[in-house]
């Protein structure tokens, strides 16, 4: 249905506009500014093309960080979509107890990253943290310091514990949407509970499972402060991801030419991500329509 | 009055409105009857002002319209589902389009009781609506529709999500409303039977396209083409090839009338007959009347009537019997139709010649 | 299939219920007869769907039982019960194809993979869907979800009983005909037991041998859809039952006559001096108008509709509607009425009650 011409509306976006012009457009095409040119100080600029881009892509340094990147992420949503899944089944569907449920999965979510970082980075502590010293008292060498192993399970706990509420919240709206009658419906086909879960919950839940692992995605791919406060990205660079290299390229090495380069793909690699997966969403709900 | 002027709309590349010419006189109710998708919705959001026409005006009162947003003509519509405000009682409910206009108290409180009174809502005027039962709910959007004495009154399918005798009560209310308040009122509904109870004009509307536009009872008896003929009728009018032959009709299978009165001047050749279900009747009234010979697929009673699916031939009949009559199912049954009773189509579908009964009436 | 008994049955939805009105159900005894086509009528909120709830076992009722066969099964989980539920929007599985939502009851019953086959194929037959055994549900139309859920009941040879609750909701008008009719026709060469839960007097009558017409949470009368029609047992009968519904009179009753604000009308049999609030009531079909003697009346609106018309009038300040054949004569004078006393019930507390000597039609 074609809507109302109304041109009085864009007015009221003017504002908006001019702020998203100094809080995004400005500092981006600063970004660019950087990405194809050097400089020595005094704000004076060389045209240096693509070298940047050829530097940066032919280190392996990029490409490490981005192979770690996506394992990450891979991980998170592995665990994450699933497990939020099978909580948000588990959560009583009304009552007092639902509303308590509720809010008790929103409080992780109300935490800010770095406190999280630092509750987690003082649990794993071997001599005081809770998690890391009973398993060093278990003879378990879970010194995150030093065992890149112990380092990624912590990062990805410490991810899991405070995101999967989000997949929990999104699937439990989600099923709350689904009508009785579909249920009674499987009663009365005597499906088990595994086919209730595969034919009835499960396409009902598609919609909102995309928007959960796009968020999740793009809000992994894009982790820093977490991390950061736990390892520092280390040991070593077992755990340097990618904004966690580009802010060490950038702030610790000062190279800005390189960073701001990085930077350009960095953004471009979720556009991209993200738009495989908006196109997805979009068929689905084509398909979705009845004829 | 309101005028549609070669009006038309397309939404991408595809017809949803063909051109259209409509007049509205002042103080009339016109009801847009056709099945669903036809362009009933589509065309009310034209006369609102909602979308704009592809081509063509709309003028109100001599005035063009065209383009000039819904909020500043005083318009009102309703819909089949019941908005209303749930956090306002039932007075504020409809006294907000008044608060909107700027009324003052008095002026407002007097304008919200006179309507509550008319819809029989003055018991409930403290109340919220969702405490309300759904004709009640109905009625409170209907009298927020009212209260600001709009010019036209749209109302989309008012009546679809009440209950059958809720339904029966609002359909006899709505034309004593219409008659006390002199605005255009245009009512889209899918049943025919509705279109009849509400009066007024009936337009019937067929993909897209006005086939027919006048007096509901006249548009009912003498349709312009086998379209309106099938939108307005319900159960949908029944049909048999027909040919005529010297100062014969012919049905088949040997069966024939006599092509007397109005048929005697109708050219040789192959048509269409339509009629009524309710014309078909278990026993002859003349001595003109043809008999059909049909296997009865089923037999519906609804107290006091009898509906009965039949097959004619190649044909899908229904006919309508003014009793309950048992019947088993799979038997034949002889028909009777009077000669007065049927319309002429040609091929096409344009009406080659109207029912006698419908010309005496 | 199964004989469906419903024993001395009443439900509140409250945990401890005082008094009589905290019951959404008051007592309620019913036999649904094996291979019965029945249905369940009533307006918004009389019980119809809690007592639904009960048969198919989502509701346990507070008090008395609920036998199939003899069977109690007041407490048995819906699957169980071997009962087969069509929702009032379709309820289908999406992701499936149609072949897969037949076979799925089948499936979970582990039945053997050729057997499967067979019924899937006979009763897509029987739905008339086995030319769209492949597709996918997702796209159908809401009439082909709603015989998709209809066939996922009828696959299992063991259904005790098929459910519907007001199945034709959201169905467009011109495939509610079909619908109905193809529901008629299943239950007529399968013989399932079905219960229609509607609200819709014309789906109830045309679809069921009996209706059980539900008030206020109780079974007000049980009879074939005539029989609701000549001889309706409550006065809500007679208002919920045709269209218009009957003509309600206060009445002082007197021997053989009913005294209508002065006005003497001859009964047909001689009741007793009845105790309480009496009425006596006729259907508007039987309400004619005579140019000689009869009881005077004030016409205030004809309304044609088509296949007849309704005469709205008033006697003593009570509204009076007599239905007029379509072709029947319109008499100059249409002040005066005439009941013929066969066609009068007497309702006395709205329960309608007989003569002692004489007897009606």
């Amino acid at each position: 249905m074609e809507k109302t011409r109304n041109n009085r509306a864009w007015f009221m976006v003017l504002p908006v506009l001019a702020l998203v012009a100094f809080s995004a457009v400005i500092p981006l095409m600063t970004v660019v500014n950087y990405a194809f040119n050097d400089t020595f100080g005094n704000n004076v600029f060389f045209w240096v093309g693509v070298e940047w881009f050829e530097e940066v892509l032919g280190s392996d340094r990029m490409w490490d960080a981005l192979q770690r990147q996506l394992i990450f992420s891979a991980a998170v949503l592995a665990i994450e979509v699933p497990l939020g899944i099978a909580v948000a089944l588990a959560m009583p569907k009304k009552g007092i107890w639902a509303s308590v449920c509720l809010v008790l999965m929103a409080l992780p979510l109300l935490i800010p990253w770095n406190v999280v970082g630092t509750i987690w980075q003082v649990f794993t502590r071997i001599d005081i943290g809770l998690l890391g010293s009973t398993l060093h008292q278990l003879g378990i060498d879970f010194n995150i310091g030093q065992n890149a192993g112990a380092a990624w399970a912590t990062v990805i706990m410490m991810d899991v514990w405070h995101w999967t509420s989000l997949v929990v919240l999104l699937a439990y709206a989600g099923l709350q949407a689904i009508p009785d009658a579909y249920y009674q419906a499987a009663k009365i086909d005597q499906a088990g509970r595994w086919a209730v879960f595969r034919y009835v919950e499960l396409p009902k839940l598609k919609g909102v499972l995309l928007i959960a692992i796009l968020l999740r995605f793009m809000d992994s791919f894009m982790i820093y402060t977490e991390p950061f406060v736990v390892t520092g990205g280390g040991p070593g660079s077992t755990t340097t991801f990618l904004s966690i290299d580009l802010v060490k390229m950038a702030l610790g090495q000062f190279d800005l030419g390189p960073a701001a380069a990085f930077s350009i793909m960095y953004f471009l690699v979720i556009l991209l991500i993200s738009w495989i997966f908006y196109t997805i969403m979009m068929n689905l709900d084509r398909q979705e329509r009845p004829r | 009055m309101l005028e549609l002027r070669g009006v038309s709309k397309t939404v991408l590349g595809k017809p949803h409105i063909h051109t259209t010419d409509l007049t509205f006189q002042s103080g009339t109710m016109n009801v847009l009857l056709g099945p669903t998708l036809s362009g009933k919705t589509t065309l009310m959001r034209l006369m609102a002002g909602l979308d704009e026409p592809t081509e063509g005006t709309i003028h109100a009162h001599g005035k063009d319209v065209t383009g000039v947003k819904v909020q500043d003509r005083k318009i009102a519509m309703v819909y089949q589902q019941f908005i209303n405000y749930p956090n306002m009682t039932v007075y504020e409910n409809i006294a907000s389009p008044m608060r909107l206009m700027g009324k003052s108290k008095a002026e407002m409180d007097k304008a919200v009781r006179g309507t509550a009174d008319m819809l029989r809502l003055t018991p409930m005027l403290d109340r919220k609506p969702l405490e309300l039962s759904g004709g009640q709910q109905q009625r409170c959007a209907l009298a927020r529709a009212l209260v600001k004495d709009s010019d036209l009154v749209l109302l989309d399918e008012p009546l679809a999500n009440l209950d059958y005798k809720l339904r029966e009560e609002l359909r006899e209310e709505i034309p004593k409303i219409f008659q006390e308040s002199g605005a255009i009122f245009v009512y889209a509904t899918t049943e025919p039977e509705e279109a009849l109870l509400l009066g007024g004009n009936t337009a019937t509307l067929w993909e897209g396209r006005i086939t027919q536009f006048g007096p509901a009872p006249e548009v009912y008896r003498n349709p312009k083409d086998a379209v309106t003929a099938r939108v307005y009728s319900d159960p949908p009018m029944n049909f048999a090839p027909c040919s005529k032959q010297g100062n014969s009709l012919s049905f088949g299978e040997g069966i024939e009338a006599p092509a007397d009165g109005p048929f005697a001047t109708l050219s040789d050749g192959q048509y269409q007959a339509g009629f009524r279900p309710n014309h078909l009747r278990l026993e002859a009234r003349s001595a003109s009347a043809v008999p059909f010979r049909c296997t009865l697929g089923i037999a519906e009673i609804t107290g006091s009537e009898t509906f009965l699916h039949l097959r004619h031939g190649q044909d899908n009949w229904v006919a309508l019997i003014h009793v309950a009559h048992h019947f088993e199912p799979g038997s034949e049954i002889d028909l009777w139709l009077e000669p007065e009773h049927v319309y002429l189509f040609d091929a096409d579908g344009a009406l080659v010649q109207t029912a006698a009964y419908a010309a005496a009436a | 299939m199964a004989r469906i008994e419903l024993s001395d049955l009443a439900h509140s939805y409250l945990s401890r219920p005082r008094d009589e009105e905290d019951y959404a159900l008051k007592t309620i005894d019913l036999a649904w007869d094996d291979g019965g086509a029945y249905a369940l009528l009533g307006a918004s909120g009389c019980g119809k769907s809690t007592l639904l709830n009960i048969i198919s076992g989502l509701l346990v009722p507070t008090r008395g039982k609920v036998l199939f066969d003899g069977t109690d099964m007041t407490e048995a989980p819906t699957s169980a019960r071997n009962i087969a539920q069509v929702f009032q929007f379709p309820v289908v599985y999406d992701t499936m194809s149609v072949r897969d939502n037949l076979a799925f009851p089948l499936r979970n019953r582990r039945m053997e993979a050729d057997y499967i086959r067979e019924r899937v194929a006979k009763v897509s037959r029987m739905i008339g869907m086995e030319d769209q055994l492949a597709r996918k549900a997702r796209g159908l139309t809401a009439d082909e979800k709603q015989k998709i859920s209809l066939g996922r009941g009828m696959v299992r040879e063991d259904v005790n009983a098929i459910l519907f609750d007001e199945p034709l909701t959201v169905i467009d008008p011109h495939m509610k005909w079909e619908l109905r009719t193809q529901l008629r026709q299943l239950h007529d060469e399968f013989g399932h037991t079905m219960i229609y839960v509607t609200h819709d007097q014309t789906e109830a009558m045309t679809f069921a041998d009996k209706v059980v017409v539900m008030h206020d949470g109780r079974v007000v009368q049980l009879g074939t859809p005539d029989e609701l029609f000549e001889r309706p047992g409550h006065t809500f009968v007679g208002y919920f039952i045709g269209s218009p519904g009957m003509n309600l009179l206060d009445a002082e009753i007197d021997g053989s006559n009913a005294i209508v604000a002065g006005h003497v009308i001859p009964l047909a049999g001689h009741y007793a001096k009845p105790d309480g609030r009496t009425k006596i009531g006729i259907r508007p079909e039987f309400v004619s108008f005579t140019d000689k003697g009869g009881i005077p009346v004030n016409v205030t609106r004809v309304e044609d509709v088509g296949r007849h018309r309704i005469v709205r009038a008033e006697l003593a300040g009570t509204p009076l509607n007599a239905v007029l054949l379509e072709q029947a004569p319109m008499l100059a004078d249409t002040s005066h009425v005439i009941f013929p006393p066969e066609q009068i019930g007497v309702f006395v507390d709205d329960w309608r009650v007989e003569p002692q000597s004489g007897g009606a039609a």
